[in-house]
Formats: C-alpha cells, sequence, structure tokens
C-alpha cells in the first residue's frame, strides 16, 4: 500500500505475493531439510546400509525404477479403487440407512461391531477367502476407508436444518427430491471430512495389509518391496519405496482436498475466507 | 371430491367464500403439552390478520397447522375457496416465511427462490422470469448471483419473502419474520409487505410480538391465551387513512396501538391469575 498505484492493483499484488509465499516457503523448508539430511549424513560418514543420504536414495530411486514402478501402480490402484468402492458403498448404505428409524435401528449396530474390530485382524481370514492377493488387500483397504465415509455421510444426512426440511414439506417435496436438492448438498461438508479421511486411510490399510499378507511376485505393490529391500539391507531402496508411498499419500491429500475446495469453496465456511 | 365440490362455483362469484376456516383445532403434542385448544379462526380472502400472544401461547404451532405442516390432534382446517390435493392442503396456494431466512447456503439468491418452482418441476429457463419478478418487488435484482453468506440479515430476509411469493400464493404465512432485524430495516420491510399486500390482494396471517407492528400493519387483530392456546380477542382495526408514514403520525395508529395493548395485557393478566 505505500505505493503510488490503484489501490486494486496493490491488492492483488500483495495477494500474489502472498500466495507465491505460500508456496515457496513450504518447498524451501523441505529443501533445507533434505540439504541437512546430506550433509549430516556426509560429515558423519554413517554407512548406506544404516542411513542413505538423498543423493543415494535418488540414486536407488532411478536404478530401482524398473521394480518400483509397476509396485507403485499395484498399490496406487489397490488404494484408488478401495477408496472409490467405499465412497460409492460409504454414501449408498448412509442413504439406506437413513431412509426409515426402523432400518437405522436394524443396521446401525452391525456396521458399529464391524467398524471396531481392527480390520487387519481380519486380514488372515479375508486372505483365505479372496480369490487373489490383490483381491484381499482391496477388500482390507475399503473396509477400512468405507467407516468413516459411513459415518460422517450419516451423520451429514441427519443433521439438516429443520426449518429447511420443514419448507421442503411446505412446497410438497418427494423423499426423492429431498434428498437430492436437500440432503445430499447439506452433507456435503461431512462427505468431504469422510473423503480426505477415507483417503488417507485407505493407502494406510493397502499398505498394512500387504504387510500381513507378504505376496510376493509380479502383483505385489510397495509395502512388499519395502520389505524385501529391508530383508536384502538394501537401504536405499527401502527409502526410495518409502518416499514413493508418501508421494502416493500426498498426491491422495491434494486431490481430496482439491474436491473439498472444488465443492465448498462458494458457499462453505470452511473454505471461505473470512473477510469482515 | 372436495375437488369437485369447490370446482362447481364460478370464480368471481358474488358469494364470497372464506380462504381457510380453523374448526375447533386442538393440537397435543408428544411431550404431553397441550399447544392449542379447541381454536377456531376464520379468515377471509384479503385480510391482513395479526396474530399476537404470550410466549408459548401456540402462535407458531398455529400456522404450522394451517400450512400442514404437523397434523391437528382433533378438529379440521378447511379451504372454502380452494383446490385442494391428496394431503388436503391448497396447492401452491400457501407460502410461509419463517423467522430466520431459511436459505440454503450451497445456492444462490436465484436457486434459492427458484426451490418451490423446482419442487414443481418447472425448469429453470421457464422460472426465470416469475423468479426476476420476485426478487424485484424486494428489491434483490441485482443480488440474483450472491450467495446468501453474502447478504446482510435484511436481505437474507427479503430474499426469503421473494420465494414466499414466487408461487403467487394465495395466504402468506409469517411468523415472526422481522424480530430478528433493527428497528429501520423492520419499518422498511414492514412497508414492503404493506404494499405487498395493497397491490397483489394476497392474505396475510403474521406472528409477532410487536404491538406497534401488528397495529401498523394489521386490519384485523387475534390475540390469543396461553395453556392451552386459544383465541382470547378478535377485533378489526379501521382507519381511513392509508398505511405508511402518514398513519404512523396519526391517532388512529395511536389508537390501534392502546386497543391492541389493552387486548394483549388482558390476555396475559388472565394467565398470571390463573397460576395464582
Ligand atoms: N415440537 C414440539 N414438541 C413439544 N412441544 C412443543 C413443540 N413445539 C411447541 N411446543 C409447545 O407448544 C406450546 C406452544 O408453542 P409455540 O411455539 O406454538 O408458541 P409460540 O406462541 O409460537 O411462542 P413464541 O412466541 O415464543 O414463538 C409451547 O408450550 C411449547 O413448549
Ligand atoms: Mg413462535
Amino acid at each position: 500500500m505505500s505505493t503510488a498505484s490503484p489501490v486494486p492493483t496493490a491488492a492483488s499484488a500483495a495477494k500474489n505475493r502472498e500466495t507465491l509465499l505460500r508456496i515457496l516457503i513450504p518447498i524451501l523448508v523441505v529443501v533445507a531439510l533434505v540439504v541437512l539430511w546430506q550433509v549430516l549424513v556426509t560429515a558423519t560418514g554413517v554407512p548406506q546400509y544404516i542411513l542413505p543420504g538423498p543423493g543415494a536414495v535418488a540414486q536407488s530411486l532411478v536404478k530401482d525404477w524398473g521394480t518400483l514402478a509397476p509396485a507403485l501402480w499395484v498399490t496406487t490402484q489397490i488404494t484408488m479403487a478401495a477408496l472409490g468402492l467405499a465412497l460409492i458403498g460409504g454414501v449408498g448404505i448412509a442413504i439406506f440407512l437413513i431412509q426409515s428409524k426402523w432400518i437405522e435401528t436394524a443396521f446401525y449396530p452391525i456396521a458399529v461391531i464391524l467398524q471396531v474390530t481392527p480390520i487387519v485382524a481380519i486380514a488372515p481370514l479375508i486372505l483365505i477367502y479372496a480369490p487373489t492377493t490383490q483381491v484381499a488387500l482391496l477388500i482390507c483397504a475399503f473396509l477400512v476407508a468405507f467407516f468413516p465415509i459411513l459415518s460422517n455421510m450419516v451423520q451429514g444426512l441427519k443433521s439438516v436444518d429443520h426449518n429447511l426440511l420443514n419448507l421442503f414439506d411446505l412446497y410438497g417435496a418427494s423423499r426423492w427430491q429431498t434428498l437430492i436438492y436437500l440432503k445430499l448438498p447439506a452433507s456435503l461438508p461431512y462427505f468431504m471430512t469422510g473423503l480426505r479421511i477415507g483417503g488417507g486411510l485407505s493407502l494406510i490399510a493397502a499398505v498394512v495389509a500387504e504387510f500381513a499378507a507378504g505376496s510376493a511376485g509380479a502383483g505385489s505393490g510397495l509395502a512388499f518391496r519395502l520389505l524385501e529391500a529391508q530383508y536384502r539391507l538394501n537401504i536405499p531402496r527401502l527409502f526410495a519405496a518409502l518416499v514413493l508411498l508418501s508421494a502416493l499419500g500426498v498426491v491422495i491429500f491434494g486431490i481430496t482436498s482439491f474436491i473439498a475446495w472444488l465443492g465448498l469453496h462458494r458457499w462453505h465456511e470452511s473454505s471461505v475466507r473470512r473477510e469482515n | 371430491m372436495t375437488d369437485l365440490q369447490s370446482l362447481d362455483i364460478p370464480p368471481g362469484s358474488s358469494h364470497k367464500r372464506p380462504l381457510v376456516v380453523m374448526r375447533n383445532v386442538s393440537k397435543s403434542f408428544s411431550s404431553g403439552t397441550l399447544a392449542l385448544s379447541d381454536m377456531s379462526l376464520t379468515v377471509e380472502g384479503g385480510e391482513f390478520v395479526s396474530l399476537l400472544g404470550p410466549s408459548g401461547c401456540g402462535k407458531s404451532t398455529a400456522l404450522r397447522i394451517i400450512a400442514g405442516l404437523g397434523d391437528t390432534t382433533t378438529g379440521t382446517i378447511d379451504w372454502p375457496a380452494s383446490r385442494i390435493n391428496v394431503r388436503g392442503l391448497p396447492e401452491g396456494d400457501i407460502s410461509f416465511v419463517f423467522q430466520e431466512p431459511t436459505l440454503m447456503p450451497w445456492q444462490t439468491v436465484f436457486g434459492n427462490v427458484y426451490l418451490p418452482l423446482r419442487l414443481r418441476g418447472v425448469s429453470r429457463a421457464h422460472a426465470a422470469d416469475a423468479i426476476m419478478t420476485a426478487l424485484d418487488t424486494v428489491g434483490l435484482k441485482d443480488f440474483a448471483k450472491a450467495y446468501p453468506r453474502e447478504l446482510s440479515g435484511g436481505m437474507k430476509m427479503r430474499v426469503s419473502i421473494a420465494r414466499a411469493l414466487v408461487t403467487k400464493p394465495k395466504l402468506l404465512l409469517m411468523d415472526e419474520p422481522f424480530a430478528a432485524l433493527d428497528e429501520i430495516t423492520r419499518q422498511k420491510l414492514n412497508d414492503d409487505v404493506l404494499k405487498l399486500w395493497r397491490d397483489t390482494g394476497i392474505t396475510v396471517i403474521f406472528v409477532t410480538h410487536s404491538v406497534f407492528e401488528s397495529a401498523y400493519l394489521a386490519n384485523r387483530i387475534v390475540v390469543m391465551k396461553a395453556r392451552p392456546g386459544r383465541v382470547h380477542a378478535d377485533f378489526p382495526l379501521q382507519t381511513s387513512l392509508e398505511r405508511g408514514p402518514l398513519y404512523r403520525a396519526s391517532e388512529d395508529y395511536r389508537a390501534a396501538c392502546e386497543k391492541v395493548s389493552a387486548a394483549l395485557l388482558d390476555a396475559m393478566g388472565g394467565e398470571a391469575m390463573e397460576m395464582h
């Protein structure tokens, strides 16, 4: 504001600068940490099989891309498929549950029992029943991601403003219209919360379930490559697999946050800048 | 059956039928509260009825029952001058303005006013004219694309009124619509409602706590008494003046205020004595 330029330009310039800083600062912090890591490793001379430097990890990433890339693809597929199924299932069953008090009374306890049972404990059982390991992993990841989406959706669908429900009644809205025009949009913020939690959990579950399954061969995912690298004391490759997993996690987080922003930014308090 | 009965009197017949007849209506809630007891009220087309009474006397309950939101325990609501649908309500003849604006935050002003027509299956393009006319009536034509969070309290209330008007109802039910607004905005909206009433010949039932507001607006006052809710006093307010700034400064208005005030005190005094 100290410049003589008109206020809108100054304001938008300030806004641009802020956006730039928002992106730049976290990148700088990450770069600084990586550099620090390299410096420490070089300075202390830690052997590579204990703690490889970022350079060695990057090298391994390039060298082992042939084995890591297919594994990344498998894990990505399982995670995304599980999340997709969990979204369809969670929303669908939530809509079914709120249709009547009796349906909810009858089915909600089952949902709770399934939710509180640690899924990893069911994993061995699923491994026996499922036709392939991939399917077993998919089922595990699905189950873990499904419940947060379901419970968020049920809560969202039920927390609709009563006056708005009255209004829809007054205008003779059908059950279907009330669902489409009122309940679903009103539960969008809850859905987005479920989506973000579910996205994170499905990746975690896909990895944990693969640890439990310990499957080998062409169709194995990043978790198996990680175990394998540990077994062979190929620590740079272990780190490379880890980097890919966290990159996948970041991408999923980015996508789900972007979807949440798309759906909510024009109207919901959580996505709207406070302007007083 | 009732459809046919109401059809055999040609429209514009000199034989005038009341718009709505509440006959011996009682309402008790599952909690055991007897909110209304044997309440009868006949409202003629074109009246501006103000419903007053101590807090908790059943004004909102009466209004909701007229609108078909919630059943009567005993008694009936009849619509002698209207076609009624399977739910016993005159199709599209009633609109409701709640104390809160009750807007959908995810819809624009346009989308909110569109709601009643959308629920009837009218396409957006066909509804556009009616929506813009309704928005024009409340002076918000330029805000069609705005979201509710971008509006002030008074503007939200206007959107709520525009939504109520878009179906061109015969009866407008208003439950303390302006109670949360400042005095100036309230007077402005009062004048808007009066203009609307004069211009369209709409029938209004207006619940308020304010003696001044009811004396200014209504040409008939109905005072209710609490525990259980019933009609305590019912009288017309006549004036040769047009309701407006001139009326507000007139002797007629002062007399009306006194009359309403006395009736209200009487209704509340009775309650106080019962409590001894
Ligand atoms: N849903 C409900 N369940 C149980 N009791 C209710 C319900 N709604 C209203 N009541 C009771 O019915 C009575 C009348 O309530 P109502 O809301 O109609 O009063 P009111 O005249 O509109 O009051 P106010 O002026 O405070 O708005 C009150 O005693 C209230 O406690
Ligand atoms: Mg009330």
